[in-house]
């Protein structure tokens, strides 16, 4: 218990190391980006043509962009505190509301990514380390060594050119059903499935070559049922564990494949933020995505305490 | 043994090929910004080896420059990063104390962040431009060598045949050369190659989703998304930037040598 713990503070530090390299980031960048900001913001309040000195002025009181930095520093976090994300600058819509529908989408996406990735990875891997130094064993090494060289955009471009515009069998992009999330999902998922294979493989070459499972075939158990009794739980121990490293994968793929497939996720409106310069949104959407990230591995700590019962006692 | 040697060699054959290809652009001789619209998405011929892009732009030419942006890039952002990190990494281990915990709690800082994000985040003060890039990406990659240079030589140093040097009156020069160098280099040389690789990737998707590079700077990911819409016209100009990239982060893969992790 105690380990369990300690690992979930450890991602309570990490959750609020996030909230302030994302809080400062964000501070420094409406301080150093050329412009008024004041000015900025009245403009997107009042439009462009309606906006002079006086309005920057009145939103430079409002907002108190007139105060020294350090103030203003301790106003921004003390926002950030109470969850106060602000004004979109491009849309005017408060970036809470934008975000609580991004997020969701993302979240589908994630977990149809995960659990396509499980489906395809560890399976492939467990048949190849079931038979070390076999045939498949070798294919599936080059297989994986090459899928790791190729970007995920790639293997997006190359999925939506092959499924969706050669065979039309699905669309290429947007948000509605089940079948606008396969493409996106897949792209993630076999970027995942080469590295869990490897992962996989190695479990399983792991606990074949072991005593205990040696002993298990010894005593009379079918291949299948000393795999199932014996060795699925060990081996799934270090995939679960490798899932951790893999968050990051998935969290910077989503970024680029949202984009990529017009998925209106989190990663696709921090990519506009930051083209737009919408300075909230930005923070909004940095931050949402930094703190899934920690939740996600908290939630992986979770599942290998579940998993191992060694480290229970520990 | 004789399976990682061919490994590498492979790996480096197919960088000098890459290498090679990028030395075409100048030989070639023409402006990979030169626009001739009467002449957009030709096939490959005499005038054009390897055709034109929708602008009527040699893609030998913007190929090759891609190359040279792409190598230069993940060189120096590797090299600063792998400098910095290894650097920092020797120093925390041999100095300890008050200096180790503030480089290890920065190093937890970088990582409490996804490295995309962080590049993102970093190239949000000016999109399209360069500096900020290669800022993010070293920012980014300098945590895990500064980690495998300090586990590495915390535990070299904990070693009797160090403590038998200290006492016999060695300095941190002697130790740093005769006992961390050799243990810590050959990890720095694989982590540098995958950082290359991470370097080449992150350059080539952001430009791909329009937060790195722009059009018309010719950098291979700006050129795919350019190339996108005219996939059925020019499937050669579309897949040819694909495949240098692969072949180079598969190079550098196999350069490295081993399983990462």
């Amino acid at each position: 218990m105690g380990g369990l713990i300690r690992a979930l503070g450890g991602r309570a530090v990490q959750a609020l190391l996030v909230a302030l390299l994302v809080g400062a980031a964000c501070f420094l960048m409406v301080r150093l980006l050329p412009g008024d900001m004041a000015y900025r913001i009245a403009a997107s309040r009042l439009g462009y043509d309606l906006v002079d000195s006086q309005a920057a002025e009145a939103v430079r009181q409002e907002l108190g962009l007139d105060r020294p930095w350090p103030l203003q520093l301790a106003a921004w976090f003390a926002g950030l505190a109470r969850l106060d994300l602000g004004v979109s600058l491009a849309s005017g819509e408060a970036v809470a509301t934008a975000l609580s529908i991004q997020l969701g989408h993302t979240l589908l996406l994630s977990a149809a990514a995960l659990l396509l990735s499980l489906l395809i990875g560890p399976p492939l891997g467990a048949l190849a380390g079931l038979r070390a130094g076999g045939w498949w064993d070798g294919t599936l090494l080059a297989l994986s060594a090459a899928l790791r060289a190729v970007p995920g955009f790639v293997i997006g471009v190359g999925l939506m050119l092959w499924l969706a515009v050669a065979w039309d069998w699905l669309p290429a992009g947007g948000v509605g059903g089940w079948r606008e999330v396969i493409l996106p999902a897949l792209t993630l998922a076999l970027g995942l499935a080469a590295a869990s294979s490897r992962v996989a493989r190695d479990a399983v070459a792991g606990v074949v070559a072991a005593p205990f499972f040696g002993f298990a075939r010894m005593k009379g158990l079918s291949d299948a049922a000393a795999f199932r009794r014996h060795g699925l739980r060990n081996a799934a121990i270090p995939v679960v564990a490798y899932l951790g490293l893999q968050l990051v994968m998935l969290i910077e793929g989503v970024v680029v494949v949202e984009s990529l497939f017009a998925w209106p996720g989190i990663g696709h409106a921090l990519v506009h933020a930051v083209l737009g310069r919408d300075i909230p949104m930005i923070q909004g959407t940095a931050l949402v995505m930094g703190l899934l990230f920690v939740a996600l591995n908290a939630l992986t700590d979770l599942a290998c305490w579940l998993l191992d019962p060694r480290r229970r006692a520990a | 043994m004789i399976r990682l040697r061919k490994k590498r060699l492979l790996g480096a054959g197919l960088l000098a090929a890459v290498a090679g290809f990028a030395l075409l652009g100048p030989l070639h001789g023409i402006d990979p910004l030169r626009q001739d619209l009467s002449a957009a998405l030709q096939p490959p011929g005499a005038a054009h080896p390897l055709g034109t892009d929708h602008l009527g732009r040699d893609l030998l030419a913007r190929l090759a420059a891609g190359a040279r942006l792409s190598f230069g890039f993940a060189l120096l952002a590797a090299l600063v990063s792998a400098g910095t990190g290894t650097l920092l990494g020797l120093l925390a281990a041999l100095r300890g104390g008050w200096a180790e915990r503030l480089l290890l709690g920065l190093a937890d800082a970088v990582q409490a962040l996804p490295a995309l994000l962080l590049v993102v985040l970093v190239t949000a003060f000016a999109p399209g431009e360069f500096l900020p890039l290669y800022l993010g990406v070293a920012l980014a990659l300098w945590v895990d060598f500064f980690r495998i240079a300090r586990n590495t030589a915390a535990s070299v140093l904990a070693r009797p045949q160090v403590e038998a040097a200290r006492l016999l009156g060695f300095g941190p020069g002697h130790l740093l050369r005769r006992h961390l160098w050799p243990e810590v280099a050959p990890l720095v040389a694989t982590l540098f190659a995958f950082a290359a690789g991470t370097a080449v990737t992150t350059v080539a998707a952001l430009a791909f989703i329009g937060v790195g590079a722009r059009p018309p700077v010719p950098e291979w990911g700006s050129m795919m998304t350019e190339l996108l819409p005219y996939y059925a016209e020019a499937p050669l100009a579309l897949l040819l930037p694909a495949l240098l990239i692969f072949l180079t982060v598969l190079g550098l893969h196999l350069l490295a040598g081993r399983e990462r992790g």
